[in-house]
């Protein structure tokens, strides 16, 4: 839902509060050459089951949140809730504020994901007990 | 003045791309001191960049034995750490918080200032260029000449069709 509502290079902010709008129709307007195109369901399946890998060592993290935050979406709750578990068997709490600040980032002018995300993640932060940048006062320069 | 706008450009230069040296990827240059430190760039470095959220390596190598105590404590839960230990443990692996990597910096006016002098140098030399170095404007620029000229074109029918001479109107004896 994040990457088609919220896709920065479109202008407007569609409701990111409706479930599942239909927009297959820019994507379908496209002309690909050959091949499916990955759904939205089938892209964030990929990146939580990469998170979720029981043994996955910090390059694995590095790398998966450096290649996640190069596109141009802001990733679902689940994935980054994958992502911060991933951060707690690795016993780094420092990469899972990082994170934090990073979708912040990544959400630019839409000044309304950031709190939505935080809200979906909530439980998932008072159970590893993550705090936000906002709760350690860093947020602030 | 010019050295100045050296300095200026000098410090622009060496101010764009900052990359946090760590003290694990700096070597001393084995010749002797009085040489600036060089950066290993064949190991992992820190960077603080918003598209890179977690560099290849923590940006600080050597810890205290406070620091060391604490990432022992981080293997434990996380909700017995106090606000301050978690801050202190975020500032072990980065450098800069987002928000103070995007601090704007006063870069643009040095960029702005520096065109607009150069552009006035230019102008100076364009201005001393064209009072000595340039011949006496040929005679044939002058307004009595510059008539008699037009007038011959006219009186040769110069391009009749659909150029010079169109525009005049014979009959009339004026421009049209």
């Amino acid at each position: 839902m994040f990457r088609s509502a919220a896709r920065l290079t479109c202008s407007g902010v569609r409701g990111l509060t409706r479930s599942r709008p239909q927009y297959t129709a820019p994507l379908a307007a496209r002309s690909y050459s050959h091949g499916k195109q990955e759904t939205d369901e089938e892209f964030d399946a990929r990146w939580i089951t990469y998170f979720n890998k029981p043994d996955i060592d910090a390059w694995e993290l590095r790398k998966g949140m450096n290649t996640l935050i190069g596109y141009d979406l802001v990733p679902e709750p689940k994935i980054l809730e994958a992502a911060l578990r991933a951060c707690r068997r690795l016993d780094d709490l420092a990469s899972a504020i990082r994170i934090l600040e990073a979708v912040k980032d990544k959400s630019g002018p839409h000044k309304e994901i950031y709190p939505f995300l935080i809200q979906e993640l909530r439980p998932t932060l008072t159970e590893l007990g993550i705090s936000t940048p906002e709760e350690l006062g860093i947020d602030k320069v | 003045m010019l050295h100045m706008t050296v300095g200026r450009v000098g410090s622009l230069l060496t101010r764009r791309g900052v990359m946090a040296l760590t003290s694990g990827n700096v070597r001393m240059a084995s010749h002797g001191h009085g040489v600036s430190e060089q950066a290993d760039l064949s190991l992992p470095m820190y960077w603080d960049r918003l598209d890179t959220p977690l560099p290849d390596k923590a940006y600080k190598d050597d810890l205290t034995a406070a620091d060391k105590s604490l990432k022992q404590k981080e293997k434990g839960p996380w909700t017995q750490l106090t606000n301050e230990e978690k801050i202190a443990l975020y500032r072990i692996a980065f450098k800069d918080t987002y928000p103070e990597m995007k601090v704007p910096s006063h870069e643009w006016k040095t960029v702005v200032g520096g065109i607009l002098i150069f552009i006035g140098i230019t102008g100076l030399i364009v201005i001393w260029q064209s009072h000595f170095v340039y011949p006496p404007t040929p005679h044939t620029f002058a307004p009595e000449w510059q008539a008699k000229q037009t007038q011959r074109m006219l009186d040769m029918r110069v391009n009749p069709i659909e150029g010079f001479a169109t525009n005049w109107d014979y009959e009339k004896k004026q421009w049209k």
